[in-house]
């Protein structure tokens, strides 16, 4: 008996590793395969926790009623296109002359992925969710005036209007970012809940889309699935039929899939593989296409409340110490826009991001810690996110050795990712390694989030500045042009003198894609969006 | 033999309470916070003590013990953050893929070790033993990670031979129909032979990798097994009565080497279910030590609850499966010994 | 005493793995304890200018991503690998041993209280259980230590326990206690130096088992922080260079591992050769 087990076991595994059959072939033309470092843990966009890992569900499966233009970047790469809004499920739009209120027609022939046509209430019944589960999508609905249930109407089944306190230039922009997506709401309240009415927990793994892909299975941890949906109305129909997204944690084996063609497209390449593909310029077996990320800047920052870096002096000389061309090369290979060696005196413009006027000066640094009280310099800690340690390890290694040099004697603590965030919201990590991105591309935008005395969780500095604040608030709904620029100056010249974070680049997206692959658009969600590609 | 299983179990309940208490409090000692996790990027405090509350995390030590417990009685093992799945259908879908690795792990393992050790014990001393001996040890000095990673690199990525790491299928078959939950023995039920060789391809190097780390233990015991029998009366009269010299090898010694081998093979089953969360890790397997890993790293509660339960209550079955087998092969151990 | 002597000269000259297993630990002391002076360079200097250089004269093992050597680091990384290994099996030693002796002597309540906690740890899966005391303690050294011990208690706590439970009623004992000694003079002077050879034996075996555990935490990220150099860490990182090229990032820290861990295993069965003849072949 178990000889014949182990016979056979064996003859199963030299039998192995042969033939795929030719109806694997068929579909893989049809088929695109996406490789990424960690997949959704929610269908819901909604949803308590939902990581932006899901963005690429929601976007794809569902639809908004307007989404953003698209435009050629010079190097001919594909983006969308900030200042253009486009209907989706809304057929037009108009905005009342006072921009009080903006109002949607709705296409009369879309449809839910279940055959129920969109109506109005459905339009309704979605943002009055968004607006009211609080946490992420409440947040984001504010960001463009959207906060209450009673702004939006349902004036008929195919007319649906929002209604503004104010007019805000944010409105329309914040209804084609990924939260105010459509949902069946008919499907949707079938399995609501007394205790849930907006049906949290069953959205987490089930869809109410009617977007242009059509979940089709997703295992949590391995791989989602979608198919086309060839009744889509929102766009011209997309190109490829059947989309994988799979899990591949590893860098290495992701690089190998890749080289070997057995994947498509990689959406997390490491910047040390995108630069060796790029350095190829195209000899090579695939493509890498980087497109910088927009608002999103990676940057050293201090805790302003505590010593000793409540001394700007001591933030300064911090500025003059990190070794930014070595940071460049060697942990980031090149890939990101460098945001430090600027000129003196800049800013010269209200363009944001733009380097600031920091380069590496030992000397300097040591003369600004003396007069700071400090010429023997401390002991610290610099923190960083163990799941972006490919380039933060290297970055606070590179850091820590430059320290040193100047007397301040730092340890490396690595935070795993999930517990990062929560690390940064207690503002004691003394130096720490982050990155922050707005998905809304305005100055005034960053530094609500991230240097304002609100003190949201992006602010990991602690900083707060009376008048810094009252320039940022002053932006935010600023209609002349001259003003507006004057306090988006106003505030970067602080951000630059005053040092509590440290702009070190503004990272870029890039994407590994075979040779075959057309139509790849960067998105502000930094996520593939799959209804432009096509398959040669 | 039910009564005695019964008395098994019973003996390994005061383990199994050990287990979830210690589990319980190591996950509450972890750093971090679910509920900022929860409350999201742009939270207030208070929105974050909402949260907190809602998860009950505002409760004390034992009162949250105690809630936990309930959900546990009621089969409730929680939610993943990560996955946002019950803990139990994870642990239902993951478990057979590392059962499956495991297994076959360890079958390789024995169709290498078993031969070597009996090769070896039958010539001690000689260059042979020696080769053994260095070969095994070599294997369990590398650390399984790092023979995948060789693995993956030279025979994937280099020679082509050996399927993309993508985990247990590659990615155009569908999973076989689920009864066994093992992808390998679900496609032959359904007979499908394409499916049954593409998991067979997948397995192949995390097996590799398993089986080269496990060699050392049972190629060790059984030589030694087998020097102790050979070395024993009944075999010396066996060799005097002129019976040949392979029948007495196979047919007498090696039944009777057989018990300590099957004790080891128990202790590395149980060993390698743990350690083979590095290997996973490197072949994106989608098992459950996989999952553990991840939910450690985000001091995500439930799932590490559920996964060190898992571990434990298999442990418990593993260690009476083999009391079972013991008297299968050799029926003068009773239970009482 | 010259007996042993004579009888080690017979196994080392008799079995040369035995002996190989021996010269390569005196080179891995060696390096753990003038590693750091023979390094040719500062293990933790970058080098911009000499970033992921392939093996050459001045690099023997290459270069990383950030320039720094090689070599030196995998060299000065020996006395911490070795060092966490050491203390770890000290720990086990002093914890594991002391309870299985008590266990195997006094019998009764004590043996059951042992019995049970060794099972405890055992049902644990023991990776993820060391994976959880640092994660919840911190990434230090002392606590990867720590971690390293627990688990490796309960094996020693069993070996100890059997050994220490066949010399309960041994003749020498009976001696001691006929002689007025209390039991637990008895079982300090007399058992645990009885019984020390054999879990001399499993010192060796755990040494590699603890180098092991400590570079799997440090694969995973809950290793020594950086800069650092570890082994784990250094396979860890190299990992992701393998696929681009850059194979010797990963394989001589690997290579070190691996032949430390071979070495202790290999000493541990010639130990077991030398202090218990039983066994020998």
């Amino acid at each position: 008996m178990q000889r014949r087990v182990f016979l056979f076991a064996c003859s199963a595994i030299v039998a192995a590793g042969l033939a795929v059959g030719p109806a694997a072939a068929q579909s893989r033309q049809e088929t695109l395969l996406v490789l990424v470092e960690n997949g959704p843990n929610s269908l819901d966009i909604h949803g308590v926790g939902t990581s932006f890992r899901s963005y690429v569900a929601a976007w794809n499966m569902y639809d908004r009623l307007v989404t953003f233009g698209r435009k050629a970047l010079p190097d001919g790469t594909m983006t969308y296109d900030y200042s253009k809004i486009e209907p989706e499920l809304a057929e037009s739009y108009s905005v009342a002359p006072d921009g009080a209120s903006i109002t949607f027609k709705l296409r009369k022939d879309a449809k839910f992925h279940d055959g129920t046509p969109v109506t109005a209430k459905d339009v309704k019944w979605s943002y009055d969710r968004a607006v009211s589960v609080g946490g992420f999508p409440t947040f984001q609905m504010a960001a463009g005036s959207l906060t209450k249930p009673e702004q939006f109407v349902a004036v008929d089944d195919y007319t649906f209007r929002v209604d503004l306190p104010k007019k805000d230039k944010l409105s329309l922009p914040d209804m084609a970012v990924v939260v105010p997506a459509i949902f069946n709401s008919t499907l949707a309240k079938k399995n609501a809940t007394e205790k849930d009415p907006w049906a949290m927990e069953w959205m987490k793994t089930n869809s109410a889309a009617g977007g242009a892909y059509k979940l089709d299975k997703w295992t949590p941890g391995q791989e989602i699935t979608f198919n086309r949906n060839d009744d889509w109305k929102g766009g011209p129909l997309p190109k490829i039929k059947r989309v994988i997204i799979r899990e591949v944690p590893s860098s290495g084996n992701r690089r190998a899939l890749m080289e070997r063609g057995d994947a498509d497209i990689s959406v997390d390449m490491p910047q040390k593989d995108a630069a060796e593909i790029l350095a190829e310029k195209g000899s090579g077996k695939y493509l890498v296409v980087g497109v910088p990320i927009e608002n999103s800047l990676k940057y050293i920052g201090m805790v302003t409340t505590q010593k000793p870096f409540d001394n700007v002096k001591v933030r300064q000389a911090v500025a003059h110490v990190v070794p930014y061309e070595q940071i460049y090369k060697s942990a980031i290979y090149g890939r990101g826009i460098p945001m430090a060696l600027g000129p003196a005196d800049a800013p010269k413009d209200a363009s944001w991001p733009q380097p600031f006027p920091y380069k590496t000066d030992l000397a300097k640094a040591k003369q600004l810690l003396t007069e700071a009280g400090y010429p023997d310099g401390f002991e610290t800690t610099i923190s960083i996110d163990l799941g972006d340690a490919t380039a933060s390890e290297p970055e606070a290694v590179l850091l820590q050795e430059a320290l040193g040099k100047i007397g301040i004697k730092a340890t490396i603590e690595k935070i795993p990712g999930a517990n990062f965030r929560n690390a940064m919201l207690q503002k004691n990590r003394p130096i720490h390694i982050a990155s922050f991105g707005g998905w809304l591309n305005f100055p005034d935008y960053y530094f609500f989030w991230g240097y304002h005395g609100q003190n949201a969780v992006f602010n990991t500095m602690a900083y707060k500045d009376a008048k810094m604040d009252a320039l940022i608030d002053a932006s935010r709904y600023e209609t002349d042009p001259a003003k507006y620029k004057q306090q988006v100056m106003g505030f970067i010249k602080m951000a630059m003198d005053e040092a509590p974070r440290i702009p070190l680049y503004q990272q870029i997206l890039d994407v590994g894609m075979q040779k075959n692959i057309k139509g790849y658009t960067y998105w502000f969600h930094r996520q593939l969006d799959f209804r432009q590609i096509e398959k040669l | 033999m039910l009564r005695l299983i019964g008395k098994r179990l019973v003996g390994a309940l005061p383990s199994v309470i050990g287990v979830l208490i210690v589990t319980f409090l190591l996950t509450r000692a972890l750093p971090g916070d679910p509920a900022a996790f929860f409350a999201g990027p742009a939270a207030t405090p208070q929105a974050i003590e909402e949260v907190r509350r809602a998860l009950g995390l505002d409760k004390t030590l034992p009162e949250q013990f105690v809630v936990y417990l309930k959900d546990l009685a009621r089969g409730d093992l929680g939610n993943s953050i990560a996955t946002g799945q019950p803990v139990l259908t994870e642990i239902r879908t993951r478990l057979p893929a590392s059962l499956e690795l495991t297994l076959y792990g360890l079958l390789v393992s024995v169709l290498i070790a078993v031969p070597l050790g009996v090769l070896a014990a039958t010539r001690p001393g000689s260059w042979i033993d020696h080769l053994c001996r260095v070969m095994t040890t070599a294997g369990v000095s590398l650390p399984a990670f790092f023979t995948g990673l060789l693995l993956v690199y030279v025979l994937y990525y280099r020679l082509g031979w050996a399927p993309a790491p993508l985990g247990r299928l590659d990615i155009f078959y569908s999973a076989p129909p689920h009864v066994t939950g093992l992808y390998t023995i679900d496609a032959l039920l359904a007979g499908d032979g394409a499916t049954f060789r593409a998991a067979c391809a997948q397995l192949l190097l995390p097996v590799t990798a398993l089986a080269i780390f496990t060699l050392a233990p049972l190629a060790r015991m059984t030589r030694a097994a087998m020097l102790e029998v050979l070395g024993s009366d009944f075999i010396r009269t066996a060799r005097a009565s002129g019976l040949p010299k392979g029948k007495i090898v196979y047919a007498y010694a090696f039944r009777n080497a057989m018990l300590p081998v099957v004790t080891t093979l128990g202790m590395v089953f149980s060993f390698l279910l743990g350690a083979n969360v590095l290997v996973e890790k490197v072949f994106s397997w989608p098992g459950i030590g996989t999952f553990a890993i991840e939910a450690l790293i985000s001091s995500d509660y439930a799932p590490i609850q559920g996964f060190v339960l898992t571990m434990a209550l298999l442990y418990v079955a593993l260690n009476l499966a083999i009391d079972i087998l013991y008297i299968v092969i050799d029926p003068r151990v009773g239970f009482e010994s | 005493m010259s007996e042993t002597l004579k009888h080690i000269r017979y196994v080392l000259t008799e079995n040369p793995v035995t002996l190989f297993a021996f010269s390569l630990f005196g080179f891995i002391l060696f390096c753990a304890l003038f590693g750091p002076y023979l390094a040719p360079y500062d293990p933790l200097a970058t080098n911009g200018a000499a970033t992921l250089q392939p093996p050459s004269g001045a690099h023997w093992f290459g270069t990383d991503a950030l320039g720094r050597d090689i070599f030196s680091r995998v060299l000065v990384a020996t006395r911490l690998d070795l060092g966490i290994a050491f203390f770890s099996v000290v720990l086990t030693f002093a914890i594991g041993a002391l309870a299985g002796i008590a266990a195997g002597f006094f019998g009764g309540w004590v043996d059951r209280v042992v019995g049970r906690l060794a099972d405890t740890i055992m049902a644990f899966p023991l990776f993820v259980l060391a994976m959880g005391i640092v994660a919840a303690l911190g990434n230090t050294v002392g606590n990867i230590v720590l971690a390293t011990a627990i688990i490796n208690t309960p094996l020693y706590a069993r070996v100890a326990r059997a050994e220490a439970n066949i010399r309960r009623n041994a003749g020498f004992v009976e001696a001691a206690r006929l002689s007025g000694n209390g039991e637990a003079r008895i079982l300090l002077m007399q058992i645990l130096p009885n019984i020390l050879p054999i879990l001399m034996v499993q010192c060796s075996l755990t040494m590699g088992y603890a180098i092991l555990n400590a570079a799997g935490l440090s694969f995973i990220g809950l290793g020594i922080a950086p800069p650092t150099p570890e082994w784990g860490i250094l396979v860890a990182e190299g990992a992701a260079y393998m696929i681009s090229g850059e194979w010797w990032v990963a394989l001589f820290p690997g290579l070190a591992l691996m032949t430390a861990v071979f070495c202790f295993n290999l000493l541990g069965d010639g130990l077991r050769d030398i202090v218990d003849p039983r066994r020998r072949t």
